[in-house]
């Protein structure tokens, strides 16, 4: 008992059961396929191949982390990122380039750039989920929408090409991939700013309960702008990412990572009602669903040899997340009977 | 001898080993009004639903009008005339007063097709039956409680119901709308029809019941005629202890600063003109009927109600309290309600509901938050107000009415308010913890806090405040004395009009 | 007559009105039978979903899986059919494709009423399961040219001819599955026990059990039904685009979820009208369609859209925060 109320708070919100089924879930997919897949998966090149690919969406997934754990969504974040893509892009070929400012002016400032338009857009979504009152999922729904036309409209529909940020979608430090580390950085943010800030704090009480939150004297509607803001923020940070990678920016890039990153935070144990969940089941969730797709796609292609095996991944992704609520549910079924019988 | 509706004969139901029910022995009698009173936790709960049949018994026999019922399922019951009216009357919010009526209707009749002129002549009967109108096209949402505790009655009466049983039935209800619900209950009365309230509080369905029944810890204690009992014999009947009548005296010392000087407050219909002071040490009770403006009063002083005139000032300096952070920074903590939604975070950590409020000064290294401090706080006052867990990292929801109080007060009390506005500080709260939680109260006051006690437990007032405010219609009509009162003179003065 | 002036359904009417007097007198076209033909013709499919929607939301869930369902249905009927039976008539394909729509909304009623798992989530996953299994062992590639005919010669069917200054203005049969859809979930939600019960589950689950309803028996219900109709959209889908495009579709599940929305259904149940749905419907349908005849370029009309959803939510959302019970959350 004495070694229970010992325990500092923010370790009994970041490791729970779900996280430790989550982790013998990723050590069965990582062994099956290594054994599956010999001299293939588990190899150098195989993991330098997922390092540059998990990191896109990975981002975008704190974004989805952070609104649900308050209880809300953010369905606008790959608008955000695609805007702040376009902005950037927009800056790099329009200021830069051959006869322009030189690269070392334009690049930070094509960065700022979309740190800022992921800025606004976040407190724009934050401003009317906590002022206006509006559904997070519609208002992000509007929002989603607004940011993409946005992008149409400043590029009048086509992608906007530039090589730029290319160092940083392809580079390295010490052997470690650019976007991967940006990723580190992130997870380090997050994880101390939800354990170990106040506002991390307020986040999950507001999540919980807000009615008790406001009565509790927290100022909901300052928390519920600054996720939304930081979301934003994420976003912005993703649509550099985009355009690192991809060495382009369009409006409609990725609009498969929404889904996605609803998908792994669910999968990692955030609570769809807001309030629980954590940067731990997160990342494990972002790296389950990046072995899954790398595996069964190798698997696929060696099997059918066709190139509809890159389908089967997201066949997989729906079926996992099914599998694991399941689960959850037979888990959660037994301890009620544990109860009542005792 | 009169004939019986209802025999109960040594029930027993046990849940996870916990034995709710120990022999329970029950008779209820046509056309009478049965109160079945008791502390949360007794077992009344329980034995509605073995009597309605959402529980099966362990051991004992049912008998309904000489019927002996071996297994009783909800329908069985239903068939035999009992109907259960749940204190959230299981109404639909969203569909009209007359589609609530005869949906029960309707389903008994194996209907698949709905017909609206069916509909609304099964809802007219039935509302004619206790002889109310309720405008049949509105929402359920939109009409008042009492109506909404009619509607629920019709839809029992529809069922050919002998036993009406209401949990609480006069909770929300002001005292106008009780009278109307009690002349209606007496007319069902003569057709032959028995009703049984229950509840936990000493209230006016006391004055109207005939036939008394008393359960404390799975028992029944005793049963009588209402005649036999008064409030006294009551509480020790439920709580077995005779409690002790201990008032708080207090005196405020000649020219000191009051803490709180609330001057003509006024906030849309709900409050007018109401003007008082707190000083330090001080007990302030607040009581009157539901909507009388006592909860608003708190939410203005909290910052959640806009004022539209009047002020409020701190320890002799004005203060703007138009948020909750203002109110919080003016030294202002309130205890709300409804503990369960306002007051706590049920899924969350008791240790995380104590430090929701102190978070932001626990902080250490680089200033973010420090575990040891957390802890420290945490341990700190689960001692201090012997919050009785075996680890603080359970959620709340675990802890048992009493100690999910002293959570909330934890909370507060660790950000050290200088005045706190207890708003029903002891409600479903049994006795045992009632009566710590009052000593908690003077103690706090003692310490030098001013307190505000909204209540409308007549014996908590008398016991705890040196002063008590009576608001109606958002006015201070009277502020009485514990001294130089009785609790059936403030009793009645409460409900007058 | 002040609450009907008040109501969400008359709310979404004047906007209507408003904006098509707006588009109407800057550009006449708009007022033209030929525009109007086209614009039910836009409103086919998205009136078959909205009303798969609606019932969902009444109930108190949310479907986000049936336009893959609809793409599924749509896919795997063309390729059945061209297998086996290319010259079967059109209603043969109507009727597979519905078949193949009832199984799969069963599966998410399965997941729901089974394990009583948040509908969000099922249907989430199950979006991406059909999807993905669709791509994966179904096919991927856009059957174009050899569709059966009997696709062919519905797409070109038309239902009423009117002359126009310029040619004719067609207006396709398809309409009528619309309507009939329409008119059996109005009948359905009005006047059915079964449809009362989705209100009084969306209203109050817990009263609902009280009341003796079988929750598990209505929501195997909705969630087939919705299959179903969605599998009737998908193949109405494809005889109006002449082709099986298994990417066509999914993604626009937001925007049908809107429109119901826009039209008054409450995300947390037991809310909505079929009346109010169609005018959600054929406000989204008329900001997608119309701007262009006013100027708009095309590039905007995500922008336009994006503002209708935040004008459209706020407007009631500012009401509520004004009547004081703002609400935050997935949850609510």
């Amino acid at each position: 008992m004495e070694q229970a109320s010992t325990q500092p708070w923010y370790r009994r919100l970041s490791f729970d059961s779900h996280t430790a089924r989550l982790m013998i879930i990723i050590v069965i997919i990582f062994v099956a396929f290594s054994l599956l897949l010999p001299g293939k998966f588990f190899t150098v090149r195989n993991m330098q191949s997922m390092a540059v690919q998990f990191p896109e969406f990975g981002i975008l997934a704190f974004a989805m982390l952070i609104t649900m754990l308050t209880g809300g969504i953010d369905l606008s974040v790959v608008g955000i990122a695609n805007l702040a893509a376009l902005t950037a892009a927009t800056i790099l070929t329009g200021l830069g380039g051959e006869g322009g400012m030189s690269a070392s002016i334009v690049i930070p400032l094509a960065m700022l750039a979309a740190l800022a338009v992921g800025s606004v857009c976040g407190i724009f979504n934050g401003l009317l989920v906590a002022r206006i009152g509006i559904t997070p999922i519609l208002a992000t729904l509007g929002t989603g929408s607004l940011y993409t036309g946005l992008g149409y409209v400043v590029t009048g529909g086509p992608a906007i090409t530039t090589t730029q940020f290319a160092f940083l979608g392809n580079g390295s430090l010490l052997g470690v991939p650019i976007p991967v580390i940006i990723f580190i950085v992130l997870t380090i943010f997050f994880a101390i700013l939800l354990n170990r800030t106040t506002f991390g704090f307020n986040v999950y009480m507001l999540g919980t309960n807000p009615v008790a939150a406001r009565f509790s004297g927290i100022n909901i509607d300052r928390v519920i702008l600054r996720t939304y803001w930081l979301a934003g923020v994420v976003g912005g940070i993703a649509g550099i990412i985009f355009l690192a990678r991809a060495n382009s920016a369009k409006p409609d890039y990725g609009s498969s990572f929404i889904l996605l990153t609803v998908l792994i935070a669910i999968l990692g144990g955030v609570s769809y009602t807001g309030g629980f969940g954590t940067v731990t089941g997160l990342v494990l969730a972002i790296l389950s669903i990046q072995f899954l797709s790398t595996g069964l796609n190798m698997l696929m292609l060696e099997l059918s040899g066709s190139s509809a095996a890159i389908f089967f991944r997201q066949f997989a992704w729906g079926a996992l997340l099914l599998l694991v609520m399941v689960i959850n549910y037979y888990i959660e079924e037994r301890k009620k009977r544990r109860i009542s019988r005792q | 001898m009169a004939e019986e509706l209802l025999r109960l004969t040594n029930i027993h139901k046990s849940f996870a080993g916990v034995h709710a029910l120990r022999g329970v022995d029950i008779v209820i009698e046509p056309g009478k009004i049965h109160c079945l009173v008791g502390e949360n936790g007794c077992g009344k709960s329980t034995l509605i639903k073995i009597i309605a049949g959402v529980y099966e018994r362990d051991q004992g026999d049912i008998m309904i009008r000489g019927k002996s019922y071996p297994q009783l399922h909800p329908i069985d019951a239903i068939r035999a005339g009992i109907q259960v009216i749940y204190q959230d009357f299981s109404l639909f919010p969203n569909l009209t007063v007359a589609e609530n009526i005869a949906l029960n209707e309707e389903l008994a009749e194996g209907r698949r097709l709905v017909s609206w002129r069916h509909v609304r002549e099964i809802a007219q009967e039935a509302l004619a039956k206790i002889d109310v109108k309720i405008p049949l096209n509105a929402r359920v949402e939109e009409v008042s409680v009492a109506n909404k505790q009619l509607i629920a009655i019709s839809k029992a009466l529809l069922n050919n119901a002998r036993l009406i049983i209401m949990d609480e039935p006069t909770s929300a209800l002001t005292e106008r709308e009780i009278r109307s619900l009690l002349e209606i209950i007496h007319g069902l009365q003569e057709q032959g029809i028995a009703f049984l309230f229950v509840s936990h509080k000493l209230n006016e369905v006391l004055a109207v019941s005939e036939k008394m029944i008393v359960m404390r810890n799975g028992r029944i204690v005793s049963t009588g005629d209402a005649e036999e009992y008064d409030t006294a014999r009551l509480i020790f009947e439920m709580t077995g202890q005779k409690i002790a009548q201990r008032s708080y005296r207090f005196t405020p010392e000649e020219g000191s600063t009051p803490l709180l000087r609330a001057s003509n407050l006024k906030a849309d219909e709900t409050l007018n003109d109401v003007s008082f002071d707190l000083y330090k040490g001080e007990i302030v009770g607040v009581t009157g009927l539901l909507g009388s403006g006592r909860t608003e009063l708190a939410l203005a002083l909290f910052g959640m109600l806009p004022l539209d005139a009047g002020h409020i000032e701190v320890e002799g300096k004005a203060a703007k309290i138009d948020s909750v952070q203002k109110a919080v920074a003016a030294g202002i903590g309130y205890v709300p309600e409804d503990r369960l939604t306002e007051g706590l975070f049920l899924e969350q950590a008791i240790g995380n509901n104590i430090v929701v409020r102190t978070i932001d000064q626990l902080r250490g290294a680089l200033g973010l938050t420090s575990p040891a401090q957390v802890n420290g706080e945490i341990t700190e006052w689960v001692d201090r107000l012997r919050i009785k867990t075996p680890d603080p990292d359970l959620p709340v929801k675990t802890l048992s009415g009493g100690n999910q109080q002293r959570v909330v007060l934890a909370k507060w009390l660790a950000s050290s308010p200088k005045i706190m506005v207890l708003n029903g500080p002891t409600v479903g709260v049994d006795i045992g913890s009632k009566n710590e939680l009052h000593d908690l109260i003077k103690q706090l006051a003692g310490e030098g806090m001013g307190l505000l006690v909204i209540s409308d437990d007549i014996p908590e007032l008398l016991q705890t405040c040196n002063r008590i405010l009576l608001l109606r219609d958002g006015r201070i009509v009277d502020v009485i004395l514990p001294e130089a009162t009785t609790e059936n003179e403030l009793a009645a003065k409460l409900i007058e009009e | 007559m002040n609450r009907i002036l008040r109501s969400n359904e008359a709310l979404v009417a004047i906007t209507i009105v408003f904006l098509c007097l707006f588009i109407g007198l800057r550009n006449p076209v708009f007022f033209t039978v030929g525009n109007l033909f086209d614009l039910l013709r836009s409103s086919i499919v998205m009136g078959i979903f909205a009303m798969g929607v609606l019932i969902v939301i009444i109930s108190g869930g949310i479907d986000v899986s049936f336009t893959a369902i609809a793409v599924f249905a749509l896919y795997a009927t063309t390729k059945l059919l061209l297998a086996f039976s290319p010259e079967a008539p059109i209603i043969v394909a109507f009727v597979i494709a519905a078949l193949i729509g009832l199984g799969l909304g069963l599966i998410n009623a399965f997941f729901i009423a089974r394990f009583k798992l948040p509908t969000l989530i099922v249907t989430l996953g199950t979006l991406s399961m059909f999807h993905g299994f669709l791509l994966f062992a179904i096919g991927n590639q856009t059957i174009r040219r050899d569709v059966p005919p009997a696709l062919t010669s519905f797409a070109r069917s038309t239902l009423l001819t009117v002359p126009q200054t310029r040619g004719v203005a067609n207006l396709h049969p398809g309409i009528l599955i619309t309507i009939g859809v329409v008119i059996f979930v109005w009948l359905l939600l009005s006047y059915t026990m079964l449809g009362r019960s989705i209100y009084a589950l969306g209203g109050s689950r817990e009263a609902a059990e009280r009341a003796g309803f079988n929750i598990a028996r209505i929501q195997y219900f909705i969630y087939g039904f919705v299959g179903l109709i969605s599998g009737i959209a998908g193949m109405t889908f494809g005889s109006l685009a002449r082709q099986a495009n298994p990417q066509d579709m999914v993604g626009t599940e937001l925007s049908v979820i809107a429109a119901v929305v826009l039209g008054g259904a409450q995300l947390t149940g037991g809310r909505g009208t079929v009346i109010g749905t169609l005018l959600g419907v054929i406000l989204v349908v008329i900001a997608n369609n119309s701007l262009i005849l006013i100027g708009v370029p095309s590039v905007w009309q995500r922008v336009v859209i994006g503002i209708i959803i935040l004008v459209g939510t706020g407007a009631p959302a500012i009401q509520a925060k004004r009547a004081g019970n703002a609400a935050f959350g997935l949850a609510e």
